[in-house]
């Protein structure tokens, strides 16, 4: 599935922004991602598997709030930096 | 081993948007600057190894990412992410993933219910590592080895020259079963593990210290740990005479004499000398009007008597800067018993100095080199060994670390 991903987690992807990822949960995506481009994962979801303070992911418009929410093959996923002022 | 070698000083710069070099000439009259690195970046701390200079690590976060670790192996031409940056154990598993045998069936239940609910429940159990603030290089007999300290307070090493990090279970455990040493969001910055200083004698025998928490001894590699504050003032605590919970702002190990350590705290200077366990306030000494609150303390490589300090206002609500607006260096060469002021270069007036921890130190050369990093951007220098000082560059973020080392 399409995976978009913010500029501050660009130089893992060699400055790409949308790249395709698996998985049937948004954490195996995530996994899926890191195997991909090793160390993504960690910064934006800590050793607890909770999601860091100031990182949002989408499906498909959708905010989720856990690694576990379900995924399938078509859903289109945003990963956000959340801008929280300044 | 490769040493560190030549005669041109180079200072390894962390700041709050990234990492520079600066880079001498032979006679430290001239100054190179090159970076940035990791532009925008957080750079806590910016280590060389003692062991082999070819051997940096960065501590390191983004405003939006979590924390993680870049090391080079040679020289800091190129930089590598940690496969396994330092991070605490899953909640209900042990350090090496294992469930453990003897965690309390009512709270395991509790971690998985958190976990079936996702991030409201998964918050409540389990530690992670907001940043890693600390890099240490191990002992001399220890190639490869380094620690790091983070905020939560965390103790964890490396054995690969920074590429995977584990948690010094032991240290972890001791703050996580002692009231108040495990603390997320308190001080500015968490409470930061800070000061993992490692007895060249002897690599099992280590100090620790911990911002609002104090300062921590080892004699068995880190297994166990007690606490070694006595004489430490804690004027912030309902109960001056709490065995830990104070305040270091940084502590040294004196290299000619580890048996000497000297700490800045947040109640003021103090002196140890072991086997003694109490520390002897000799910030006492300091002027009235300056008083003895400050970040840094900086020793002489070889001088057990000299050490320099950098103090800052901590009256009514803490402004953390020069006192009365008149930037100075404070040196001793008494061990404490009398300071003197070193201004000569500073601004005279209205320099509102603060100077973080990590962001004072001194190169190895004769005449000795100090260097201080100022929140304002500028690094200041004094080559002849404390006396004066000249700004070699300004305009950089918000220093946050310093190191010395040669090229």
């Amino acid at each position: 599935m399409l995976v978009h991903i913010p500029s501050p987690l660009r130089s893992y992807t060699k400055g790409v922004s949308k790249v395709d990822a698996e998985g049937v949960s948004v954490d195996e995506l995530l996994n899926h991602l890191d195997k991909q481009f090793p160390g993504i994962k960690f910064r934006m979801i800590d050793e607890q598997s909770r999601m860091r303070q100031h990182i949002k992911i989408f499906v498909n418009k959708e905010s989720v709030d856990t690694v576990k929410a379900p995924l399938k093959s078509a859903d289109e996923v945003h990963i956000i930096c959340a801008l929280s002022g300044g | 081993m490769a040493k560190p070698q030549g005669n041109h000083v180079k200072l390894l710069i962390g700041t709050r948007k990234g990492a520079f070099t600066l880079t001498s000439d032979p006679v430290r009259s001239k100054w190179n600057l090159e970076g940035p690195l990791y532009l925008g970046h957080i750079i806590h701390h910016y280590m060389c190894d003692p062991r082999d200079s070819n051997s940096q690590i960065m501590a390191m976060k983004a405003g939006h990412l979590g924390p993680t670790v870049f090391f080079s192996k040679d020289g800091g031409k190129t930089w590598k992410e940690s496969s396994k940056p330092p991070q605490f154990p899953k909640a209900g598993a042990s350090g090496d993933g294992n469930p453990e045998p003897d965690k309390n069936l009512a709270e395991m239940t509790e971690a998985a219910k958190g976990d079936e609910n996702g991030k409201e429940g998964g918050e409540k159990k389990g530690s992670s590592v907001d940043l890693v603030f600390w890099i240490t290089p191990g002992h001399e007999s220890q190639p490869g080895v380094w620690y790091a300290g983070s905020a939560p307070p965390g103790m964890f090493i490396t054995t690969d020259g920074g590429d995977t990090w584990t948690p010094v279970e032991g240290f972890n455990k001791y703050c996580q079963e002692s009231d108040g040493l495990h603390g997320e969001g308190a001080t500015p910055g968490g409470q930061l593990t800070h000061s993992i200083l490692i007895d060249p004698r002897d690599a099992k025998h280590m100090y620790v210290s911990i911002s609002v928490g104090g300062t921590f001894e080892t004699t068995d590699a880190g297994v166990t740990w007690k606490p070694i504050n006595k004489g430490i003032e804690a004027d912030f605590l309902p109960d001056p005479d709490t065995e830990y919970g104070h305040d270091p702002h940084f502590v040294v190990m004196h290299p000619a004499n580890p048996d000497r350590l000297y700490q800045q705290n947040h109640c003021g200077i103090y002196r140890l000398d072991r086997p003694d366990v109490k520390w002897v306030r000799i910030g006492n000494n300091m002027p009235k009007e300056v008083g003895d609150i400050g970040f840094p303390i900086v020793v002489h490589p070889t001088d057990t008597e000299r050490a320099w300090v950098f103090p800052m206002d901590g009256t009514e609500v803490w402004p953390r800067t020069s006192p009365g607006g008149r930037p100075a260096v404070y040196e001793t060469k008494d061990g404490g018993a009398s300071w003197h002021r070193h201004d000569l270069g500073l601004p005279e007036e209205h320099g509102y100095f603060t100077v973080k921890r990590q962001a004072m130190c001194a190169d190895a050369q004769l005449p000795l080199g100090l260097y201080f990093g100022t929140t304002g951007g500028e690094i200041w220098a004094s080559i002849d060994e404390g006396a004066s000082y000249s700004c070699i560059v300004r305009h950089l973020p918000e220093i946050y670390s310093i190191t010395a080392t040669l090229e």
